[in-house]
């Protein structure tokens, strides 16, 4: 399914997003549950806050890694993040 | 670029703490699985600031998802203040209740104080049944309590115990289910600890019984799909493979007693011959890694034949310490669920007695154990004279 790219992301009500020390590692909790977000995975779930768009994030990620084309990267880590459901557009 | 979620969970320490902050509870359910002398607690249940302590040292260790169980954990005037305080040290706090003493006020406290999910438990959908299930009056309770569940925001989980004396009534309560708009429901089996243990040969749902609520399941399943998830979870005696019982001793689950004893199950505290440390004389991180109680069963050098050289040790761990303790006498031996296990006639004994026909339910009421304080305080000192005695 394709996630409109100019929407505001936001994380669904039953997740917490955290930096897990023990992990080394962003998680996501959810009841019972944790699903470890190493390296960009984290990256790119940290910054969605209920304002920011897919588009925003690959701004901000481009600028913070120069050079590198990560868009696809980026849109398909959101997808999958949104079809199991950690996050939807507002 | 890493996929999502594909790094392995670390479990040095402790990930799921139970904080079994009570064994109050105004039900009397017989197939709790408090331990039967619960009473004995009661003098001695921690206070707040030493949950807090235990909290600050299970959390100092990884541990990031916390039951706060019973019991009835609402018995405690301070779960409010634990749940935020767990919830501010980066815990993701899960209350497992019956319901009852969870009021308006209160839910929007734990709101406020980030509560990340209610579990409500629910014995039956006939108020007869529920009432003598349970005892008390509690189900039109439960019904508005539900409602209160779902104005707050949370997803409603409902927890069904189910057995003998009510499975056949499935129908009923998924219908219940769905008027209270259940976003998930587990339709767990009783298994047989310590109270169900008592009540086994009245509770152990017959075959039949259990294909007729699967299929009754199935037919809910396939008409509400996502709009309610539905898990149904068959006692373990009639499987042939243990469960993999917390997913292995001391691995990634600290259930913590109200008196502050630091267990590495639910029901551990019956283990004889184990001295489990209390969370009041120690530091978490000694007793999750120095204890010998933690390291007495982790990995498998412990084991017995046929676990010993079995090519599925990796995958169920034995099955459960506590289980084959009960039933066998020695809790290194195989959980007798096991087919392989020169005890699983034991298992296959109690189907079979499962698959008679028996007394109705009113019948059977006045010959159960009920979880009460006075049967709990009997019990205990029925079991201090047996001991008594044989050391005479």
């Amino acid at each position: 399914m394709s996630l409109p790219t100019d929407k505001s992301l936001v994380l669904e009500k039953q997740f917490r997003f955290q930096w897990e020390a023990a992990q080394d590692s962003y998680v996501l909790l959810y009841p019972e549950g944790l699903i470890r977000l190493p390296g960009s995975s984290g990256e790119i779930m940290k910054r969605i806050d209920g304002k920011v768009t897919a588009e925003d994030i690959v701004r901000e990620l481009e600028e913070a890694y120069p050079g590198v084309d990560l868009k696809q990267d980026v849109i398909d880590f959101l997808e999958v993040a949104h079809d199991k459901g950690w996050i939807r557009t507002d | 670029m890493t996929k999502a979620g594909s790094g392995p969970i670390k479990t040095a320490g402790p990930l799921w703490v139970n904080a079994e902050i009570t064994y109050k509870c105004p039900l009397h359910c017989v197939f709790c699985y408090n331990p039967l002398n619960y009473a004995s607690t009661f003098e001695s249940e921690l206070s707040t600031e030493q949950w807090l302590k235990a909290f600050r040292e299970a959390r100092a260790l990884g541990a990031v998802q916390l039951g706060i169980s019973g019991g009835e954990p609402l018995m405690r005037k301070d779960a409010e203040v634990l749940v935020a305080e767990a919830s501010r040290m980066g815990y993701y706090v899960n209350l497992l209740t019956s319901g009852i003493g969870l009021t308006e006020e209160r839910i929007a406290a734990f709101k406020e104080g980030g509560l990340g999910q209610i579990q409500l438990s629910f014995q039956d959908s006939t108020k007869e049944m529920n009432d003598f299930l349970s005892s008390t009056k509690t189900f039109d309770l439960k019904l508005k309590v539900a409602r209160l569940i779902k104005q707050y925001d949370y997803p409603m989980v409902l927890n069904v115990v189910l057995h003998r004396l009510n499975i056949d009534h499935i129908e009923q309560i998924l219908e219940m289910a769905e008027a209270m708009e259940a976003d998930h429901v587990e339709l767990a089996n009783s298994q047989y600890y310590a109270w169900a243990l008592k009540n086994r040969e009245y509770l152990m749902p017959s075959r039949e019984q259990i294909r007729k609520a699967e299929e009754v399941t199935e037919r809910f399943r396939k008409r509400l799909g996502k709009k309610m998830k539905l898990y149904f979870i068959m006692p373990d005696y009639y499987s042939d493979r243990p469960k993999a019982c917390m997913n292995g001793w001391g691995s990634v689950f600290l259930n913590i007693a109200p008196d502050g004893l630091a267990l590495p199950c639910h029901e551990a505290r019956m283990l004889p011959g184990l001295e489990f440390p209390n969370v009041r004389d120690h530091d978490v991180r000694w007793i999750w890694n120095e204890s010998r109680a933690f390291s007495l069963y982790r990995g498998d050098s412990w084991m017995q034949e046929p676990c010993r050289s079995c090519d599925e040790k990796e995958k169920d761990f034995g099955g459960c310490r506590c289980q084959a303790f009960m039933l066998t006498g020695d809790a290194t031996h195989a959980d007798p669920v096991c087919s392989k296990s020169r005890h699983h006639h034991l298992i296959t004994e109690q189907v079979a007695l499962a698959q008679q026909s028996r007394a109705a339910a009113d019948e059977v009421r006045p010959l159960l154990f009920y979880r009460d304080d006075k049967t709990s305080r009997l019990l205990e000192a029925a079991e201090t004279s047996s001991a008594l005695d044989e050391h005479a």
